[in-house]
């Protein structure tokens, strides 16, 4: 049977993890190697490090943060963040992530996704969407460059449109709920498993167990992925899991 | 200690493959060619891609030959494992041939690609020494062998169809999930092989 995921995602800044509230206000949170591999240790089903200001910074330091990670992380590590082309993508990979995360390049020239399945294969190309909601109907509208920048492009056709170009795999963040603690947007992972036949992973907005078992029974997601909660020790990725299973929800223990 | 070759055919987990050996004790060399193969104990032919790509690059490297000659442990992970058969539906490939059978798209699957971590069922081999009849690893494929005979089968998994995990023909044995991305089980089976690369150094 295949278990369904518990992903902790580190924001990483300049080498350190920070976390903000609906992309803002940061915080430091810590150290990305120690957490990693804290997390990993922990139970994590997979480690996620997102390189939040990599549009526009060097991604030197990055790719030297996931190098050190990898070192001591024996699950899964996606690594996203700035990856514009092929060479970006063979980088990471090579610094020892297992997958890699596509999001403003993108949207930019959608044909890199196409190239990078085509040279690493589906299962490494994790499409992340930065969704926002666009007015009280169930629509959700792109944004790129960590939530700068509004793209007028429909998320969940988004999504359709990467899967067909070969992403193996959605990072769906709801903007409206990022770092509030208010739970994930069901509605949009509802609408997000409806368009694709990819896994899921829903993003933002985690702030109990409840809504982890909501994001994965009642939003159909395969994975959750969550930050504020893992840093700031209000939840362990433990206790998460063991409230999972509880839940009847089929974890890795 | 023991000298693991470590074939680099640009697959995407060449990094962890070497940290997860090297966590197990072993001495890992990244080879591009047959050059380094002669004073290596064991081989392992990682695999994050495609089939096609993967066939191409060994081609190219002149490591098609040196892998058929290889009669020392050899460790095929992922698509590693895809290419010990005969072929492969991805990209239409023919691969090394050394286990009779076809490399087929995942049936039945609920979703593609097969991400995560799924229960195996291990049965009697070396490679899961000390570990359970069952146990959990990490998948990310879309594709699974499919054996002429089952008797190469040491291990099977379940998603949406029964498929094979882990298949071995002599000192060639590989596994469709991630040993170096599956936590302690994961090592396990690498320290597995590792030992078993020192035992048959130490028994030539």
């Amino acid at each position: 049977m295949l278990r369904k995921r518990v992903i902790p995602c580190l924001d990483v800044t300049d080498g350190r993890v920070v976390k903000g509230v609906q992309f803002v206000d940061l915080v430091d949170e810590g150290d990305p190697i120690e957490l990693a591999a804290q997390y990993a240790a922990g139970g994590a089903d997979e480690v996620c490090l997102l390189d939040i200001t990599a549009s526009s910074d060097d991604r030197a330091t990055m790719l030297d943060v996931v190098r050190r990670a990898a070192q001591n992380v024996f699950v899964p590590l996606t690594v996203g963040g700035g990856v514009r082309s092929v060479e970006d993508m063979r980088a990471t990979l090579r610094a020892g992530a297992d997958k890699v995360t596509l999001n403003s390049a993108a949207l930019a020239r959608p044909e890199l996704i196409n190239e990078c399945a085509a040279e690493f294969g589906s299962q490494c190309v994790v499409l992340a969407i930065d969704a926002k909601r666009a007015g009280a109907a169930a629509l959700w509208e792109v944004y790129t460059h960590g939530g700068r920048n509004p793209t007028g492009l429909d998320a969940v056709e988004w999504a359709a449109e990467g899967a067909a170009r070969g992403a193996g795999e959605l990072l769906v963040t709801s903007m409206d709920r990022d770092g509030t603690y208010d739970g994930y947007d069901i509605d949009l992972l509802r609408a997000m498993r409806a368009a694709v036949s990819v896994p899921v992973i829903a993003s933002g907005g985690a702030g109990s167990i409840d809504d982890c078992v909501a994001a994965l029974d009642e939003g159909l997601a395969d994975a959750v992925l969550a930050a504020s909660i893992f840093h700031r020790d209000e939840i362990s990725v433990a206790v998460l899991k063991a409230g999972l299973a509880d839940a009847g929800v089929a974890v890795r223990l | 200690m023991t000298r693991i070759a470590l074939i680099d055919h640009g697959a995407g987990n060449l990094v962890s493959a070497a940290r997860g050996l090297e966590r197990c004790g072993a001495r890992v060399t990244v080879v591009q060619s047959a050059a380094g193969l002669d004073v290596a104990d064991g081989v392992v032919l990682p695999g994050v891609g495609t089939t096609g790509a993967a066939m191409a690059r060994l081609h190219e490297q002149g490591l098609v030959a040196a892998l058929e000659q290889w009669s020392k442990p050899l460790l095929g992970i992922c698509v590693g494992l895809q290419l010990f058969f005969a072929a492969s539906q991805e990209d239409d490939t023919r691969c090394l041939g050394f286990i009779e059978g076809e490399v087929a798209r995942l049936p039945a699957a609920p979703l593609l690609p097969h991400i995560g971590w799924n229960d195996v069922e291990l049965l009697d081999d070396p490679l899961f020494d000390g570990l359970g009849p069952s146990e959990l690893f990490y998948f990310v494929h879309s594709y699974a062998p499919v054996p002429h005979d089952e008797a190469a089968v040491i291990g099977w998994a379940e998603y949406g169809s029964r498929f094979v995990a882990a298949a071995r023909c002599g000192n060639r044995v590989g596994v469709q999930f991630h040993p170096e991305r599956s936590g302690a089980a994961g090592l396990a089976v690498l320290a597995n092989f590792v030992a078993g690369c020192k035992e048959a150094r130490r028994a030539a």
